[in-house]
């Protein structure tokens, strides 16, 4: 025996589980407006406590205070609050799709709307993102068609990937929107991948990588890094940091480390952590990352400090495994209410307009689900054909599939 | 035509390609200043430049993963895994990445990579530097495996290869790269300068990926073989004068059945031989394949040669082997049923 007794390993535990009284004590919270914002091409190592801290620009009362506010005109962002109605319409009615059978399977950003929603208004033309299952924000703000979402979600005969992936795993390089693989973390590598190409053909295009808290494990995360960071690829690395993968509270991925955003350090990668909840300030960071990758500075590892208010899939029980009220006594609030009071305070909004508008989105949305709907749901009505299935697997269909799809009688 | 070694013809293959299309890049570990481990990136990076020919950190699923995101971009990646030991790491991203990126976005993204890598065994590498692991990848939908057997098809497989709009795996026998070893471990071993198909066109040309070829014409019995055994069956069928058909199947994913069927029609007999271990190796689709395609015609079980379900051990090398005397072994027992 040591003189030290016998080892015992540690396994975290989240604060609360079903039953407990939520408790946030441990989320540091700085106020509002309190974060520097450095030049884009500071060197990394001067912005180390970005990394600890959460940029915040609108406080409690609704106001844009701080370095980081006054970057988004006010038409803009009514723009990002009827962006961000407009996905949580849309998971909304899909949601109660999927319990009609509508289809197999669904995923909400519900909580999380700003991150995506704000971001992909930072980006220009023939940038790429390379998102995970929660970045529906990326498509909605970009102007993609939701009825083209919702074939894709039905898998109806319109579906524009013919019925071979899972629900919400869209592919739109025209809106900059790398096809979802639903693995996790092989593709923040094929962003890096993405932007090295850029540099390589001396072209402008950035690209975005999109990771969750749980799969910053994966040994992908560390290879997207490292990659990164030797050849400065000009890309902006997000973790969305949602506190729980599936069952698992964030910090079985994050161990020791005092945040995720602190990770860039060991790389040499600037990093910045960001209140998730807070539509300017998740643009004004993702403006500033850009910016770095625009001008060849390379990498910015960003975290976005969010909650994932509904389930993690439609598969999934959150009552198993966390408090109910957790969700409620998320100190960082909803992002659609913060957004709008701002609004409201800036006198170009209202609680009459915002209720007119729900009204006008759900309107919007419930129209393009009977558009998609007359080309059929997962079970009934139209769907992609079975020869769709034997095709694309190679450019040209080689022998062996030829005999298998006449085996098939297609 | 040039007399080049294995090695000089993929280098060769690289630098036409590359000439030909600004979209091609080389990456991998050691590959850029040094040249790669065997040197067949040498000249590479002085010729086309740091940004088109380049080292990585030492990580397969960083390199692979990074060439999809290049390939999606629009390049060409030609990337090199150190020894096809060391794809585990990448395996992910070929397998959920590479492979299915065309079908499951419906063509909005195609991955058109190469990856190459050093495969079999034969230079006492032990269990990290011999294994051939081939059927890991033709049981893959999406993905393409090519293994040549001597330089003129390395240079024309490799210059398709690259061009191809798929992601091809491409094994190249390590035990090739100096001459065509024919498993008489104690013998010399030709040069590829004395060998014909080490008479390599200069520019630019290619070998067909999906194309087999008889390397040895026979009437008794043919033998399906790839990469270093098509030489070992050879060796095999001279030495037991066994008049066999040896075929180089050169690409095994999408296979040449054709050749491979009307051979077997001719002859009636079949053995099949590769380095990889037996058991769910690529040998069981080809066996399974004549079993559909030529039942009627077969006057012999079909015979398989393989290594040991081991993993590859270093001393023992040529006990694990299937060398000559063992294809040999099995050539005289297809004859004799």
């Amino acid at each position: 025996m040591s003189e030290h007794g016998p080892l015992s390993l540690h396994v975290p535990e989240p604060e609360g589980r079903p039953g407990d009284k939520p408790d946030f004590g441990d989320v540091v919270i700085p106020a509002a407006g309190t974060v520097a914002r450095p030049p884009v091409d500071v060197p990394p190592e001067e912005i180390r406590e970005l990394a600890y801290t959460i940029i915040r620009v609108l406080n409690r009362h609704g106001e844009a205070v701080g370095p980081w506010a006054g970057l988004l005109p006010d038409g803009d962002a009514l723009q990002g609050l009827r962006d961000m109605m407009k996905v949580r319409a849309f998971d909304a009615r899909m949601l109660t799709a999927q319990r009609q059978g509508k289809t197999s399977f669904y995923m909400q950003c519900l909580g999380e709307e700003a991150i995506a929603c704000a971001f992909q208004k930072a980006l220009s033309p023939g940038d790429m993102n390379f998102p995970t299952y929660r970045q529906q924000g990326l498509l909605i703000a970009g102007g993609y068609p939701l009825v083209a979402m919702m074939n894709q979600i039905f898998s109806n005969e319109a579906d524009p990937l013919t019925g071979r992936q899972l629900p919400v795993m869209y592919s739109a390089r025209s809106h900059g929107f790398f096809s979802i693989s639903g693995n996790l973390g092989t593709q923040y590598v094929q962003a890096v991948g993405w932007a090295m190409a850029s540099a390589i053909k001396g072209d402008t295009r950035i690209a975005a990588g999109w990771i969750g808290d749980g799969a910053t494990a994966e040994s992908d995360f560390h290879a997207a890094l490292v990659f990164a960071s030797t050849y400065r690829a000009p890309v902006v690395l997000n973790i969305v940091n949602n506190q729980w993968a599936i069952s698992t509270f964030q910090g079985i991925a994050r161990g020791g480390a005092g945040t995720f955003a602190a990770r860039g350090h060991g790389f040499g990668i600037p990093a910045l952590r960001v209140d998730g909840n807070d539509y300017l300030a998740v643009h004004a960071v993702a403006r500033w990352a850009i910016e770095r990758a625009r001008r060849n500075l390379g990498p910015t590892l960003v975290e976005y400090v969010t909650y994932r208010v509904a389930a993690h899939s439609t598969s999934d029980d959150p009552s198993a495994y966390r408090p109910k009220e957790e969700s409620d006594a998320w100190p960082l609030g909803d992002p659609v209410e913060r957004l709008k009071n701002y609004l409201i305070g800036r006198g170009v909004w209202s609680q009459d307009r915002h209720a007119q508008y729900a009204a006008e989105v759900e309107s919007e949305v419930l129209a393009a689900q009977k558009e998609a709907e007359r080309h059929g749901t997962l079970h009934s009505g139209g769907k992609p054909s079975m020869r769709a299935m034997f095709e694309g697997v190679y450019k040209e269909m080689p022998p062996h599939l030829v005999r298998q799809r006449r085996k098939a009688g297609v | 035509m040039a007399r080049m070694s294995m090695i000089e013809a993929i280098r060769d293959a690289m630098t036409v390609a590359m000439t030909r299309d600004p979209g091609v890049v080389v990456f991998g570990e050691d590959v850029g200043y040094f040249g790669g481990v065997f040197r067949c990136t040498q000249g590479l990076q002085q010729k086309f430049g740091a940004s088109r020919c380049f080292d990585t950190p030492i990580s397969e699923s960083g390199i692979v993963g990074t060439a999809i995101g290049m390939a999606a971009y629009g390049l060409r990646p030609c990337v090199e895994i150190q020894f096809a030991d060391y794809v585990y790491p990448a395996y992910d991203q070929i397998v959920s990445e590479a492979a299915r990126l065309r079908y499951r976005s419906n063509g909005d993204f195609t991955a058109p990579l190469t990856i190459r890598m050093p495969t079999g065994g034969g230079i006492f590498g032990g269990q990290t530097h011999s294994q051939s692991p081939e059927a890991l990848f033709t049981h893959v939908a999406g993905l393409k495996t090519v293994v040549p057997s001597n330089p003129y098809d390395a240079k024309g497989l490799l210059i398709a290869a690259i061009e191809d709009d798929d992601p091809i795996i491409f094994l190249e026998p390590k035990r090739l790269y100096n001459g065509p070893f024919d498993g008489w471990h104690d013998r010399p071993v030709t040069p590829w300068s004395k060998h014909p198909l080490g008479e390599v066109p200069e520019g630019h040309f290619t070998v067909p990926l999906g194309k087999a070829i008889v390397r040895r014409p026979g009437a008794a019995v043919t033998v399906l073989a790839y990469g270093t055994m098509v030489h070992v069956a050879i060796a095999a069928a001279e030495a037991t004068g066994i008049d066999a058909e040896v075929i180089d199947l050169r690409t095994l994913l999408p296979l040449d059945l054709e050749t491979i069927e009307a051979s077997v029609r001719r002859t009636g007999r079949c053995v099949v031989v590769h380095e990889a271990t037996l058991t769910s190796g690529f040998g069981a689709e080809l066996v399974a394949l004549i079993q559909e395609t030529c039942f009627y015609v077969l006057e012999a079980p079909i015979g398989r040669v393989a290594g040991w379900d081991t993993p590859y051990p270093h001393a023992q090398e040529w006990d694990y082997f299937p060398g000559p005397g063992r294809v040999g072994d099995a050539l005289r027992e297809a004859m004799a049923g």
